[in-house]
């Protein structure tokens, strides 16, 4: 079908396209004030919503083409809601979701069919997300056959090339899915993502559910595809390690809000929300060096003794409920910079003085943003 | 070429299916239940063969034509029922007709009845508990209250009191029920009474299956609601599906069996299992035997089939242990 290679001649890879050099390739997939709440049932002898849970609230992010995109946050922040909702398998509450001049908020199945196949997804838990009862050839192909595609070569060949893609045993085809491992079903799960060629793949924490061994592999598979095919990605992860390898634009989500949104660089090097500074102080410092050291520019003019100087911060307490959300800045009770003001006025997603281009955080107080790198 | 296609063969995956098989053919007791079962569907099948290979019929009153087989009061002159070389199974009391070709084709009746009402309760609690499930809402709020309206009735007593009335939808009350009409009536009753219990299962088994990630894989790349349960459900409820199935029916053929026993299921001349229970309890004191063969056949029959949904179940489940 379609490839996003027209669109921008060489995908921009991780190495590159950190905001500043070149021009921003066009948006994919835009969202604004996306909304998504789950009713709370309740009551005796006839239910009825007695509240909601806030999954997501007032989100806006935009996906642009070939580009990896990071979603980060802590479990139950609503970013799997987020991925669901841009893939249309939830109806947002409120908001628009845009896909190429398209607004799709509301679309049925039957207004969808044109661009199912131009927006794929690869799941979290590869023991749940392929079918026990179906050979990895149907399973792969299924994709084609829904969408009606005829391949040159057939299906079949289509499938076995698609297989080896992924790096999987094309002979394998008539295998079924309890026949692998972890790794390998989800690189089935790749493959299927895949059948369509399509422009957009969101990926929801699709190495969380696996050994950190196999974490890796699974990574440069994903990395390998994402520049090979300039597909843009939607990455939701739960830690900023593993989308430091991944992605060149990352948000954070805090019950169900961006706080921060920037450049991989911004992010990592000049934080300025004080969520971000926690999550980045919880990865470990291998992770970090380990990062480094596959990204030489990156970590060219770190001082040896930076890692030292790292404050470990421990965030106090949970996360408040989503269904009663605290007024005004939401992290503020787990804050350590929280003041009167947090209270009372929401703070926006702007670009505050200091930030670089494209790099947007929400927080009234925002910290200095010399604590990793300057 | 040999070693080509030993490499492929190799290749080629076990499916769920081909895996349970393997585990039911190394349970033995599921594989000696499960021949006794294909043993009687190949009576009740083979009938008339057998019937005319035995040389005998289940309507002649062998007894009243030829003199010398029953005594004055009706009952067989030789002992055990009158077994001998011609009649294997012994002669009915008073009737004079042959035991062997009448438990025959009483099976073949049972099974019949047992087995149209299995399959019409198995499609019916698919088309239900799927849509319950798969749908949810208001659709499952209604199929599920009327599953449990339909449990909440009293069985035995709606089959008694409903059998004349369902007979009655279909003819006159003042001609002569034909027998299909009788053999029809019974299913429908059972049928409406016999499929809420595989549907609640189904029903739990789509709901459960309905959140799993493959099912939005398939609707991630747009498939169509038909094609979600066709492809994606249905094939992974067939073990639950198999399993009840296997329970239902030597239910069926029992319950059919006690209707008859009651007298509102068949009617002489048809051959029926449950009303050779009904003639033996009649003349058990003065002939033990006649209640031999068909009572040792419904058990042998009912236990061999609930060992069978057994060891299927643990065949599909490696898991669960008795």
């Amino acid at each position: 079908m379609t490839t996003a290679s027209t669109a921008h001649e060489g995908p921009a890879g991780p190495e590159e396209g950190t905001g500043a050099a070149g021009e921003t390739p066009p948006a994919l997939m835009t969202a604004e004030g996306l909304t998504k709440y789950f009713p709370i049932k309740g009551g005796f002898p006839f239910k009825r919503t007695v509240g909601a849970v806030k999954a997501v609230d007032g989100l806006d992010l935009v996906v642009r083409e070939g580009e990896s995109f990071g979603l980060v946050g802590e479990s139950g922040c609503g970013k799997s809601t987020t991925g669901r909702l841009l893939a249309r398998l939830l109806e947002p509450t409120a908001g628009t979701i845009t896909y190429r001049d398209q607004d799709i908020s509301h679309a049925g199945r039957k207004e969808l069919a044109p661009i199912r196949s131009e927006i794929q997804m690869i799941f979290q838990d590869p023991y749940s997300s392929l079918n026990p009862r179906q050979t990895v050839g149907s399973i792969v192909g299924a994709p084609l056959e829904i969408n009606r595609v005829n391949p040159p070569g057939g299906r079949e060949a289509r499938v076995r090339e698609l297989m080896d893609t992924v790096g999987l045993n094309p002979e394998h085809y008539n295998r079924f899915p309890h026949e692998f491992s972890g790794g390998q079903r989800q690189r089935i799960g790749v493959a299927r993502a895949l059948a369509l060629e399509p422009r957009l793949i969101i990926a929801d924490e699709p190495v969380s559910a696996l050994d950190v061994s196999i974490q890796a592999q699974v990574i440069n598979l994903l990395r390998r595809v994402q520049r090979e095919h300039g597909i843009a990605f939607l990455f939701i992860a739960h830690d900023l390690a593993v989308v430091r390898h991944f992605s060149q634009r990352i948000a954070v989500m805090y019950l169900g809000k961006i706080v921060e949104v920037g450049d991989r660089r911004a992010i990592y090097e000049r934080p300025r929300h004080p969520y971000t500074h926690a999550l980045l102080s919880a990865v470990p410092e291998a992770e970090l060096e380990l990062a480094e050291a596959e990204d030489p520019e990156a970590g060219a003019d770190a001082p040896k003794e930076r890692t030292a100087r790292r404050e470990r911060i421990r965030l106090e307490g949970d996360v408040p409920s989503p269904s009663d959300p605290p007024s005004g800045c939401r992290f503020r009770t787990r804050c350590w910079k929280a003041q009167d003001r947090c209270a009372t006025e929401e703070p926006p997603l702007v670009r505050i003085e200091g930030n670089a281009e494209g790099h947007m955080t929400a927080c009234h107080f925002p910290e200095a943003g010399t604590v990793l790198l300057e | 070429m040999s070693s080509d296609t030993q490499v492929a063969a190799e290749l080629v995956g076990r499916s769920p299916g081909q895996l349970m098989w393997r585990r039911f053919r190394r349970d033995r007791v599921g594989v000696v239940s499960g021949c006794v079962v294909l043993f009687f569907f190949a009576v009740g099948l083979l009938a008339p063969v057998i019937s005319w290979l035995y040389g005998k019929d289940p309507q002649t009153r062998y007894g009243q034509i030829e003199p010398g087989l029953l005594n004055e009061f009706g009952y067989p002159v030789k002992p055990n029922g009158g077994i001998d070389g011609e009649f294997w199974f012994g002669l009915e009391p008073f009737m004079g007709r042959d035991v062997l070709t009448q438990l025959v084709y009483g099976i073949r009746t049972s099974l019949f009845i047992a087995l149209a009402v299995t399959v019409l309760a198995t499609l019916t609690a698919i088309v239900l508990g799927i849509t319950a499930g798969y749908l949810g809402g208001k659709a499952d709020f209604l199929i599920s209250r009327f599953i449990d309206l339909l449990m909440a009735f009293p069985n035995q007593l709606f089959f008694v009191a409903f059998l004349p009335i369902v007979a009655t939808l279909f003819v006159d009350p003042r001609e002569e029920t034909p027998t299909y009409v009788r053999v029809v009536s019974i299913i429908v009753v059972l049928w409406v009474l016999g499929w809420m219990t595989l549907g609640r299962i189904l029903r739990g088994a789509t709901l459960a299956l309905r959140e799993r990630e493959f099912v939005e894989a398939a609707k991630v790349s747009g498939a169509s609601p038909w094609r979600i349960i066709r492809k994606e459900l249905l094939p992974n409820v067939v073990s639950p599906m198999l399993v009840q199935a296997t329970y239902m029916l030597p239910n069926f053929v029992t319950t059919a069996a006690a209707l008859s026993f009651l007298g509102v299921g068949l009617v002489e001349p048809t051959p029926d299992w449950g009303r050779m229970f009904a003639i033996g309890a009649e003349v058990y004191r003065a002939d033990l035997t006649y209640m031999f063969f068909p009572g040792v056949a419904m058990v042998v029959f009912v236990v061999a089939f609930n060992l069978l949904g057994d060891s299927v179940r643990d065949a599909f489940d490696p898991k669960t242990n008795r």
